[in-house]
């Protein structure tokens, strides 16, 4: 391992995702699928693994009936396969200078919960099975240990000096599945053109919200002046006190605006605090992929 | 200096900068509170808020007016301000200080030498020459004139005497001075004979001002019996009010410690200058009381000690069995009962049942032969400090006890029959007393004439008869006789203790030389004849204030001088002691009233309040400080940082509580007592301690998965405080940078090793040394369980319980497998019986197990129940680890057990007496 911070958030990452069972990620289209996963899904279905044989059923078509085992009984036998199936998940996660930011020493920052809910995400999917690669050009969907290498390399590396991230909208594959983790502050309109040819391309995903609990209570008062994290905002405020109520407003807002453009891409939305156990936000992200619709 | 009101300033030009503030408000006025600026990303919301209104940015007036008071404060504390300041008095020429001295001076003596400070404080200031006198203790020189400075530092040294100021010695002293001067005189405020006189010589001298206290002196008179009570008289010297004053009696409590025994509250009715404190207690309190004190006043004349007076000794009679009936008169114990009962407490009974009483004398009245039990009870009674009195009479005259060789319990030997002088048959005249020589114990008292003898045993004459005879009779005979043993000692009445062979218990020198054994007790005023001859060292001797001070280097006084002496500087108040006789000399006599002093007219008299400058300047230089502190926290409400704050001071007031921690020990004493719980020792070592919490936790679960032991989670113990007897295992690991425990940790651990406790010391150091001592650890082991009780050690032999305690093993390895494991030795008579496997080692868990194979790291487990350290490689590295749990599983197996499994040795037997 070349870079020790991606040492470090792997093996974080691996720490949290042990608790849980693999994640599989539902294929919604199982006939589109062409790349077949690794694991079984324990139960009948399509694949190459024999399964069981159950009697047949009025309705079976003549030709799934295995002759062989039939012939050593008086009955006749359906030969099932085990269901097999593997999904390309891409993961995007906001690297921009205001992720970096954190109401308390004692909290991590945004972007370092971001990228553990991610790497912890990207384990569990691998575990499952799945193809797991970063939205963009950089890392597309791969199995194996070294793509998780190679996905917590990228994670760690530096951030980039913009204030806010825009959602990365290239390379989706079709039918795949996306998670997107960032605090959505920035221009809605690179989110908006994301989910837009995301619902074009058949691609299903979830946005999780990652903020401070600062940012949801703004406990400031008195004279202030506020600066985005990389200084390129600044504003001036004489009673602090006095915005908090609008502030909480436009976040109300803001939300609103992201969760229904959520739901009219089929993605899922949630907002997770990290004054919360990462914990939380994984369960959530591990029903949020696995939901069929 | 610039006084107004009750205030004044030593710098009053310094308040010209008041005028300043106006201008400052101004100023402060204008200028709004600086901004906080804060990254926030959330900013981009926030673009395009306005603020409501623009006018919150000025300070608040509130905060300008803190900030001008702080200010304000600040200038007058530089100023200088002084409370009460004092206007320069007038006065020239020396000064005389008088101070009175006694005992009753030491009730409130700071504020007296409060008040004197004041005065030569004042006398330094001009500069005149200065003498400060005790009345109770004159210089014999003259009056000390100095710089009042010099007496200043002087002061604290200047202490009262616990007896009374002598005036008449001290209007003669005044008398003696030359020159004129002025005198204040801090008087005790007691009525003393002689001050009219005092108080002309000093107005002779210059100008005399009397300082005297208001405040009622309280006093005790010596403690008496009276019908079975103690009474103690309490004076005062102000009679008006009615008053009610407790009194306190002192003494050592049987565990040896001072306190308080009994408090009894003295009423006195308007008008009464006495009042009386009836103390009425069973003897055995009665006989540990001390002194007799009065809380509201400290001062020797609020003490009353105890003597002998108090002391009722108990005292057991026994005589011979009485064969006739009713003749009291002859009886043998009739006169010492008539002479005992009013100063004594009497016990009867079987000697043994009376030995048990442990009485202060035992006296036999003719008591010849003992049991052999009641012999030796009795002389170990003797030896222990007991005084047996012994009387002669017909019984022992005619035994043969003390004949051929001394009686352990006789002071000399007898010749036999004894002799009969003066009687019908005889030539010889009764026999009258030799006055008693020096050195007896009697020496003093007068031989009345009409005490006879007319019959006595005789002692053998032998080489060591002089010295134990203590009287004698005229023709030289002894009468007494007495022996030491041990620390007790044994006295003969050569005569019986009824009137039929002597006159001697018809006399008063019978209850005399009773007393002067110290079998009764004296009357409560000893006269000088009693004392006579005597010479009482002080054993104690009371200061002023009625503290008990050493009394080691004090010289003895005469006992006719201390029958009847008042308290002065040759004979302080206190506790004499003459060999076994005690004597309180107190404060107050027996007649001694205190009564308010009367002053001759004219005579100038001033209370002790004295109203003395205070410097304001910290107090209003504090002040500011404070409104300075107020205005940052006002500052911080403002701007909005107060949350910050406000989490600072919560983490600061969420700091741990030491009762907090004195229950969480209470809890886990009783976990560790309600349960198994293992417990290595504390190391001081972050990672040993938590291998070491890690292994027993291991071994803790294996246990309970295993066996029927259960226990909870181990505990690490600091030897220092910890109760080692709630644990039976401890886990102790060898670190180099452990300090040796203290003395008292080493008596712990030593007794925790003898009551059955074990300990495993582990060195941890077996892949690099063998158990030799040869590694810095083994050595640092051997200091540290040098101090402890280990018996002799070996290796574990093939057959030691503790390879068969729960898992049959032949080795014991933990992270290392080494078979140097050492626990104590076999005796050296086990031998193997013809058909057993193992040898007969009886009872006795080994205290302690010796190796290095580092256990805890085997054993160790993370809160997961994971191992924590790998042991070995691969499959055999396993089967070590699981061999070191069930070496583990053994060990607390015996602890628990013992040597249960060795008794295994007798199945076979138990087998075929049961017919199996």
């Amino acid at each position: 391992m070349s870079h020790p911070a991606a040492a470090s958030l792997r093996s974080d990452a691996q720490a949290l995702a042990a608790t849980l069972p693999p994640l599989l990620a539902e294929a919604r289209h199982l006939a589109a699928t062409v790349l077949m996963g690794e694991h079984g899904r324990r139960r009948a279905g399509q694949g190459d693994e024999f399964w069981q044989y159950r009697p047949a059923m009025p309705g079976d078509p003549l030709r799934r009936i295995d002759w062989r085992r039939s012939g050593r009984s008086d009955a006749h036998y359906v030969r099932e396969k085990e269901w097999q199936a593997a999904q390309s998940v891409v993961l995007w996660v906001d690297n921009a200078q205001s992720m970096q930011f954190s109401g308390d020493n004692a909290r991590p920052n945004k972007s370092a919960r971001a990228r553990l809910l991610a790497m912890a995400a990207a384990v569990l999917l691998m575990d499952g099975g799945e193809r797991v690669g970063l939205a963009g050009l950089a890392l597309p969907p791969r199995r194996g240990s070294l793509q998780l290498l190679r996905l917590a390399e990228t994670l760690s590396e530096d951030q980039t000096s913009d204030d806010y991230g825009a959602a990365e909208s290239r390379a989706l594959r079709p039918n795949s599945r996306a998670l997107y983790l960032s605090d959505f502050l920035g221009d809605i309109a690179p989110l908006e053109l994301a989910l837009a040819k995301a619902a074009d391309r058949g691609v299903v995903g979830a946005l999780v919200q990652v903020l401070d609990p600062v940012e949801e209570a703004f406990p400031y008062d008195g004279r202030t002046i506020f600066e985005s994290m990389g200084g390129g905002l600044q504003h001036e405020t004489l009673k602090a006190g006095d915005l908090r109520g609008r502030y909480l407003e436009r976040l109300a807002e803001r939300r609103d605006q992201i969760a229904t453009l959520a739901r009219a891409a089929g993605w899922q939305f949630e907002t997770h605090h990290t004054g919360d156990p990462a914990l939380q936000a994984l369960l959530w992200i591990y029903r949020a992929l696995e939901k069929v619709h | 200096m610039w006084i107004i009101g009750p205030i004044g300033f030593t710098t009053p030009l310094i308040l010209l900068a008041l005028a300043v503030l106006p201008v400052l408000w101004l100023l402060l006025r204008a200028v709004p509170p600086a901004p906080i600026r804060k990254r926030f990303p959330g900013v981009v919301l926030l673009l395009g808020l306005r603020d409501d209104d623009n006018t919150s940015d000025r300070t608040p007036w509130w905060l300008l007016l803190l900030r001008l008071l702080a200010v304000a404060a600040a200038i007058v504390g530089f100023a200088g301000p002084v409370l009460n300041p004092k206007p320069p008095v007038d006065g020239r020429g020396p000064l005389l200080v008088l101070i009175d001295g006694g005992w009753a001076d030491a009730r409130d003596w700071a504020g007296r030498m409060a008040r004197v400070d004041a005065i030569l404080e004042d006398a330094a200031r001009k500069g005149r020459a200065t003498a400060v006198a005790l009345a109770t203790d004159l210089p014999a020189d003259g009056a000390p004139f100095q710089s009042a400075a010099e007496w200043q530092t002087r002061l604290p040294s200047v202490q009262p005497n616990p007896w009374r100021p002598d005036l008449i010695a001290l209007a003669e002293w005044v008398e003696a001075q030359e020159g004129a001067f002025d005198t204040f005189w801090v008087a005790d405020g007691l009525f003393h004979e002689g001050r009219n006189a005092v108080v002309q010589a000093l107005s002779d001298r210059g100008e005399l001002t009397v300082f005297q206290s208001a405040t009622p002196v309280f006093a005790l008179r010596g403690a008496a019996f009276s019908s079975g009570a103690i009474e103690v008289p309490v004076l005062r010297n102000s009679v008006e009010n009615a008053d009610e004053v407790s009194v306190v009696a002192t003494g050592l409590d049987p565990s040896g410690a001072r306190r308080d025994l009994a408090r009894v509250t003295a009423v006195f009715e308007s008008g009464d200058a006495m009042a009386t404190a009836r103390f009425e207690l069973p003897p055995e309190l009665r006989n540990r009381i001390s002194r007799f004190s009065l809380p509201i006043q400290r001062s020797a004349g609020s003490v009353a000690l105890t003597d002998d007076s108090l002391k009722r000794r108990e005292v057991a009679l026994l005589s011979g069995r009485d064969e006739r009936e009713g003749l009291q008169l002859l009886a043998p114990l009739h006169y010492l009962r008539q002479a005992l009962e009013v100063s004594a407490d009497l016990i009867d009974g079987d000697l043994l049942d009376v030995l048990l009483a442990n009485p202060d004398v035992v006296v036999l009245a003719d008591v010849a032969q003992m049991a052999g039990g009641e012999q030796a009870a009795l002389l170990d009674w003797v030896d222990r400090g007991g005084l047996l009195v012994r009387f002669a009479g017909p019984r022992l005259a005619a035994s043969d006890i003390s004949r051929a060789t001394e009686d352990a319990l006789m002071p000399v030997r007898l010749r036999s029959g004894g002799r009969t002088v003066g009687g019908a048959m005889s030539w010889g005249a009764p026999k009258t007393l030799q006055a008693f020589p020096e050195g007896s114990p009697f020496f003093g008292l007068p031989v009345p004439d009409e005490v006879t003898v007319t019959a006595q045993v005789l002692a053998q004459p032998g080489p060591n008869l002089a010295e134990r005879t203590i009287a004698t009779l005229q023709d030289g005979t002894p009468l007494v006789t007495r022996k030491k043993i041990g620390q007790g000692q044994v006295i003969l009445f050569h005569v019986t203790a009824n009137a039929e062979w002597s006159s001697l218990p018809l006399s008063g020198l019978y209850v005399q030389m009773l007393e002067r054994l110290a079998v009764s007790t004296r009357p409560p005023q000893p006269t000088a004849e009693d004392l006579a001859g005597a010479v009482f060292q002080p054993q104690l001797v009371l200061d002023a204030f009625g503290e008990a001070g050493d009394a080691a280097t004090l010289a003895g006084v005469a006992g006719e001088t201390l029958a009847g002496a008042q308290p002065g500087p040759l004979s302080p108040p206190g506790l004499y002691a003459s060999g076994e006789r005690r004597i309180a000399l107190n404060t107050l006599g027996p007649e001694d009233t205190i009564e308010t002093a009367t002053w001759p007219a004219g005579t100038v008299v001033e209370g002790l309040a004295v109203a003395s400058e205070t410097s304001l300047k910290g107090p209003a230089l504090a002040l500011a400080a404070l409104l300075l502190m107020i205005d940052i926290l006002a500052s911080l409400l403002l701007t909005g940082r107060l949350r910050n704050a406000m989490a600072v001071v919560a983490v600061l007031a969420v700091t741990p509580i030491e009762t907090h921690a004195q229950t969480s020990d209470d809890l886990a004493i009783i976990n560790a007592a309600s349960e198994v719980v293992l417990a290595y020792v504390l190391t001081g070592d972050a990672q040993v301690d938590r291998v070491s919490q890690a292994g027993l936790l291991g071994l803790s679960q294996k246990l309970f998965q295993r066996t029927s032991v259960e226990p909870v989670e181990p505990v690490g113990l600091d030897l220092e405080t910890a109760d080692l007897s709630l644990y039976p295992f401890l886990y102790w690991p060898v670190t180099l940078s452990q300090n040796v425990p203290s003395a008292e940790a080493y008596a712990r651990l030593n007794r925790y090793l003898r009551s059955g406790g074990m300990i495993m010391f582990d060195t941890r150091d077996a892949d690099i040394a063998r158990f030799s001592g040869n590694s810095p650890e083994g050595r640092h082991l051997q200091e540290l369980a040098r101090p402890l009780d280990i018996p002799p050690l070996e290796p574990i032999p093939e057959d030691h319980v503790l390879t068969r305690a729960f898992y049959l093993l032949q080795d014991f390895p933990g992270r290392h497998n080494s078979r140097d494991v050492w626990v104590e030795a076999a005796p050296p008579d086990a031998e193997k019986v013809e058909g057993m496997p193992f040898r007969n080692l009886n009872d006795g868990v080994t205290p302690v197990v010796l190796g290095g194979n580092d256990w805890a790291t085997a054993w160790a487990v993370d809160e997961n129940g994971f191992q924590m350290f790998p042991v070995g490689r691969g499959y055999t590295g396993e089967r070590q680890r699981e061999v070191a749990y069930r070496f583990g599983i053994n060990l607390i197996m015996h602890v628990l057990t013992g040597n249960y499994k060795s008794d295994q040795v007798h199945v076979p037997a138990l087998l075929d007496r049961l017919g199996q």
